[in-house]
Formats: C-alpha cells, sequence, structure tokens
C-alpha cells in the first residue's frame, strides 16, 4: 500500500485551471458573488451562529439503519458509536490514534483499535462495514485518496464530514489579507493548522465524480442552520457531510 | 524450588486427561486468593501467570513482594478490596502445581522427562476445575500477561460462557517465527548441559549453566535495544562480580544478564521449562476456527481488552493488533491500545499509569 500519493504534475489539471480559458465575465460574477455576500449585512456579524456541537452525530444517527454495522475512523472517545448503539442498536467499532482518547472509549465501553488510519485500512478485508464514518478529519491525512478509496473498500457506504475550504468568509480573508485563512471554523495559523490537506465541496463532488462515486445525500452547517444541500452552498456551507457509495 | 507462602493447595480428584493425549493421575494446584468473594460470587478475578512466575501474583500483608503487585492489590487496577482474585500455579511448573518434578502416582518415582506435554488450553482446563472447586463459575475477568494473556484468551474461547471481560496484555493468539526461534534455542542450551542427563538429573547436579544460558537468551527477549541502551548502554561490569568470570561478561549489560540467568536457574526446574516453553509454542488461538482466527474469535462473548508495548518484540504490537482485528471482524467488543514504553516485554510486569489507567477502566466498565 503506497503511503503518498503520486506526486507527478497533471498537465490537464493545469490547463483547466488557467485564467485564460475561463468562459467570459465569469471570472468577474464569481469574485462579484463574493463580495456580495461578504457585504451583506449580516455578513458583517463577527461570525455566523456557530454550528450545534457535533450537528454531524444527529444526520448520521439519522442516516444510518438498525442494526447496522459501523466502523468510526477517528471516533474520538467514543461517543457517536455509543449513541449509535443505544439508540441504534448498530455493531460499532472505531480507529482512533490518540492513546488518551482510546482510553476514553474504554470507559465508555466502546468497542476500539489504536492505529493511524492514514496508514490506510488494509487489515479490514472488502466491504466488511454497512457504514464507515469518517467526521472532521480528512482533511489532517497525510494520504486524503488513499483513505477516501479505503473508506469504500471497506465499507458499503461512506459517511464524510469536512470544513469546506471554499466558504466565502476563507476566500475573503485570503483575498483581504493576503495571508492564508484564519476564521473562526479555522482557527489556527498555517503553521499551527492540522488541515494539511484543504479542499472545498466541490472538490470532494469533482473526486466522486472522476472516481466513479456517487453522491446518496448531504448536508451543511451554512448561514448559521444545518439543512440539506444545496447547489449554492460551496460558498455557503462552512461544514459539509456527504453519505457516498460506489456507482 | 521456593515455595509462596500464604499458597493452598487444591488436590483434584480423579485422573486428569490431557489435550494432546495422555494423562496425570495426581493433580495438585497450588493457588493463592486476595479479597473476599461477595455472596454472589460475582466479584471473581482469575490472574494467569506467565512461564517462570507462581501463585504469589500481589503480597499478603506482611509475606514477601508479588509479581504483580504493580497492578494487583488494595486500590490497584485489580483492586483486591473489590475483587475476589485467584492465582493458580500453571500445571508443569514447579512452585507448587504438579509438574515434572513432581512424583508419578503410578511408579513413585519422579516424572522428570517423562512428564506428558502439556497446552495451554490443559492450563485452562486446570483454571476451570479449580474455579468449579471455589463454586466460581462465572469470572468478572481473567487478567494475564504474556503468555498469561493467551490463558486469559483460551479461557474464553474454551469457556465462553464462563468469563465477563479478558484482559490480555504484551501477547498475541501465536508465538512468532521469531519467539519460536528464541524458545528452540532456549531449550537446546538445557539438553546440552552434560548435567542434563535426558532429563534424569533429579538426585543429581541439576543443568543450572543450560538453564542459565536459556534464561540469558530469553531476558533479552523480554528487553528492547531502547531500554538496555537507557539502562547499561556499553558501560564496564563489575569486575568483582561473579558473573564477570564468565566468558565475555564484561560489560554491565552482561553481568545483568548472567545475573538474571543464574538466579532463575536456581529457583526453576529445567524439565518445567522445557515443558511450559514447549506449550507456548504450540499455542495458537487460531485453532478454534480451523485455523481461521475471525471465525475461532466468534466463539468469545466476552469483552477483551488488549494491551501491548511499542517496545516489545517477543510479542510485537502488530501481532496484537491482528488479533484486536480478528475480533473487531468477528463483531467482538474490544478495546485495544499500544502503549509506549522502553522497557519491552517486560513492561506488563512493571505496569504503568497509562497501562493501569486502561486496566482500571476496563474492570470498572
Amino acid at each position: 500500500m503506497p503511503r503518498f500519493d503520486d506526486p507527478r504534475i497533471d498537465p490537464d489539471l493545469l490547463a483547466e485551471r488557467d485564467l485564460e480559458k475561463l468562459p467570459p465575465g465569469l471570472f468577474e460574477w464569481r469574485v462579484a458573488e463574493v463580495v456580495n455576500i461578504a457585504r451583506r449585512p449580516t455578513a458583517r456579524k463577527p461570525k455566523d451562529a456557530p454550528a450545534p456541537a457535533r450537528w454531524q452525530d444527529d444526520i448520521i444517527v439519522n442516516e444510518i439503519p438498525r442494526g447496522a454495522s459501523v466502523l468510526d475512523l477517528g471516533c474520538g472517545d467514543g461517543e457517536l458509536l455509543e449513541r449509535l448503539e443505544k439508540e441504534r442498536g448498530v455493531r460499532g467499532h472505531g480507529v482512533e490514534i490518540d492513546l488518551d482518547t482510546v482510553l476514553g472509549a474504554v470507559r465508555r465501553g466502546v468497542s476500539v483499535l489504536h492505529a493511524d488510519l492514514g496508514q490506510g485500512l488494509h487489515w479490514f478485508p472488502d466491504q466488511c462495514f454497512d457504514y464507515v464514518v469518517l467526521e472532521e478529519t480528512l482533511q489532517t491525512l497525510q494520504n486524503p485518496r488513499l483513505v477516501l478509496t479505503e473508506l469504500l473498500r471497506v465499507g458499503r457506504r461512506g459517511i464524510v464530514s469536512f470544513p469546506n475550504f471554499a466558504h466565502w468568509r476563507v476566500i475573503v480573508d485570503l483575498v483581504a489579507h493576503g495571508r492564508m485563512p484564519v476564521t473562526a471554523r479555522l482557527p489556527f495559523p498555517w503553521y499551527a493548522s492540522e488541515n494539511i490537506h484543504p479542499f472545498s465541496l466541490q472538490d470532494l463532488l469533482d473526486w466522486a465524480d472522476a472516481s466513479g462515486v456517487r453522491l446518496v445525500s448531504g448536508h451543511s452547517h451554512a448561514d448559521g442552520a444545518v439543512r440539506l444541500l444545496r447547489p449554492e452552498d460551496n460558498l455557503h456551507a462552512e461544514e459539509v457531510l456527504v453519505v457516498l457509495e460506489r456507482k | 524450588m521456593g515455595l509462596p507462602s500464604n499458597h493452598r493447595v487444591w488436590q483434584r480428584e480423579g485422573v486428569f486427561p490431557l489435550e494432546l493425549g495422555g494423562q496425570l493421575g495426581q493433580l495438585e494446584v497450588a493457588y493463592e486468593t486476595f479479597g473476599a468473594l461477595s455472596s454472589e460470587r460475582d466479584n471473581a478475578v482469575l490472574v494467569t501467570h506467565a512461564l517462570a512466575a507462581d501463585s504469589h501474583v500481589a503480597n499478603h500483608p506482611g509475606d514477601r513482594p508479588g509479581w504483580w503487585d504493580a497492578v494487583v492489590g488494595p486500590g490497584k487496577p485489580i483492586d483486591t478490596d473489590r475483587f475476589f482474585v485467584i492465582c493458580p500455579n500453571l500445571l508443569g511448573s514447579c512452585h507448587g502445581t504438579t509438574g515434572p518434578s513432581s512424583l508419578d502416582p503410578a511408579t513413585g518415582t519422579v516424572y522428570g522427562p517423562r512428564f506428558p506435554r502439556i497446552t495451554v488450553g490443559d492450563w485452562v482446563t486446570m483454571h476451570a476445575g479449580l474455579l468449579d472447586a471455589l463454586g466460581i463459575y462465572r469470572l468478572h475477568a481473567v487478567a494475564g500477561g504474556s503468555i498469561g494473556g493467551q490463558q486469559a484468551l483460551e479461557l474464553a474461547l474454551r469457556f465462553p460462557e464462563r468469563v465477563a471481560r479478558v484482559v490480555v496484555v504484551a501477547a498475541a493468539a501465536r508465538l512468532s517465527a521469531q519467539g519460536l526461534a528464541f524458545n528452540a534455542c532456549g531449550r537446546t542450551s538445557v539438553a546440552n548441559d552434560s548435567n542434563f542427563r535426558g532429563g534424569d538429573y533429579y538426585g543429581h547436579e541439576p543443568p543450572i549453566s543450560g538453564l542459565s544460558a536459556a534464561r540469558m537468551m530469553a531476558h533479552i527477549t523480554y528487553l528492547s535495544d531502547e531500554g538496555m541502551r537507557d539502562e547499561f548502554g556499553r558501560r564496564r561490569g563489575d569486575a568483582q562480580s561473579a558473573a564477570s568470570d564468565a566468558l565475555g561478561a564484561e560489560f554491565a549489560v552482561g553481568d545483568f544478564i548472567a545475573e538474571q540467568g543464574r538466579r532463575f536457574a536456581l529457583d526453576f526446574d529445567a524439565n518445567s521449562y522445557l515443558a511450559i516453553t514447549r506449550a507456548m509454542d504450540l499455542y495458537d488461538a487460531a485453532t478454534w476456527g480451523n485455523g481461521d482466527l475471525v471465525k475461532a474469535c466468534e466463539r468469545i462473548r466476552a469483552r477483551v481488552l488488549l494491551l501491548s508495548f511499542d517496545s516489545d518484540w517477543l510479542y510485537p504490537p502488530k501481532d496484537c493488533r491482528e488479533l484486536a482485528l480478528a475480533l473487531i471482524r468477528a463483531g467482538k467488543r474490544v478495546h485495544h491500545a499500544n502503549i509506549p514504553s522502553p522497557h519491552g516485554h517486560d513492561s506488563f510486569l512493571l505496569g504503568s499509569s497509562i497501562m493501569n489507567n486502561f486496566v482500571h477502566a476496563f474492570l470498572a466498565g
């Protein structure tokens, strides 16, 4: 199992992103759209209403059917798995790299493997879980593509949540200050951030499209509320949760 | 052979049939207990010992230190104020339980090399018999390190309904090829000692030097490169020590290892060493699934805590993780942690705040 993706430069990708090839007016329209959002009176508030704590967990508990088998990658102290076991009767297991947090999972009685999921999930055979969950972790991994691929090899469905780096506030902060974005949702400077692979909702959808993966459903935390994913959410969603499966 | 103080002896009635065939005409089991059995008989914790230990897992007030005082005792993770702790000496050992140095009732002479081949399964069957004798059906937990951990696992496989929690420390479903190789070296060293006499050395000078060298080799596998570097480095040994007279033992680490070997050889029966290491080699939990460890694990009803240590190369973390994954794939509730420690395999005996926190949290749940 390769540890890192092949870092070859993709000329097609470079060409696709060439500003000269943008349709006339699209660039101006996009910039205006971001400026419009940023100029709204509501945007003047220091920050949008904070997301309800662990809003993703509520969505996941609703999504996963009773009795399913679940693998939670980066499960922390097992709060989600404990809920899933109590409320949905699932068979749940977690993978967690931090030893103190693993102890928390033991205290909750949640089944947990102390391991680094960044190395892939090669210990698990194909399709051995109904759902594999990856909350707020993908952007921190050394090799996110490997983990995404593994997620849908090991699980019939994958549930992935992540901060959307194309949220308008992130874009505005980068453009206005010329520095790596620091927002309420992404509060750490570049050198201290765990987010080594920032990506946007659109990036994830592009990957899914190119990889034979279907978006089953999606939710976002956008404009202070949790809602079903909308087309404009690449700019509006602060956080996204998607359910994925192979086509 | 030193017998632990405060131990009791359970005399099993009738012959004891063995897993690989044959039987023992008589089985005596030396064991110790700590704490009090609750009226519901639901607070019993069986502690299973490793190669060289005995029933003295912890100290009783006023007697000598126990081999797992770090973990077992009042207020410790295996809390003797709360749990009734039982620790039997292993079949085939030499600290009070029937072994090669015992008299064969059929002949009236010492078993010696005629002691039948024993297995981890036999140990666990013996444990279950002792629990029956003590009026305990279901254990709150069984806990052990190294081959003690393998007994804990085997108990959960062989008698799934008799245990609620299993603590396996510094162990795996089976010993690695490297571990098998070290044990083969050790047994060859014992057998090549001219005092060994094919195992019939009782009444003569025992094979101290062969057993001592075997233990020296084994002791290296209990430590780690990092631990030895920190503790000894290339420091010169004590020229006055008896160990320094031995070949090549001019470095402190050599003195230490030689002293460990010598002390062990004076207190342990060579035939017991052969019998126990052969049982350790043979063990493979996957046997319950005809070679499929996942299928084997499906038998288990208990929750399982698996603790490995990152510097342990006798039962390395990856082998422990293999067992954890098999339990997960079998749909069992398992908690696995790989604990940082410079002390290699011996980490399980030394205890640590991290290990103790895990054991405490697990037994409380």
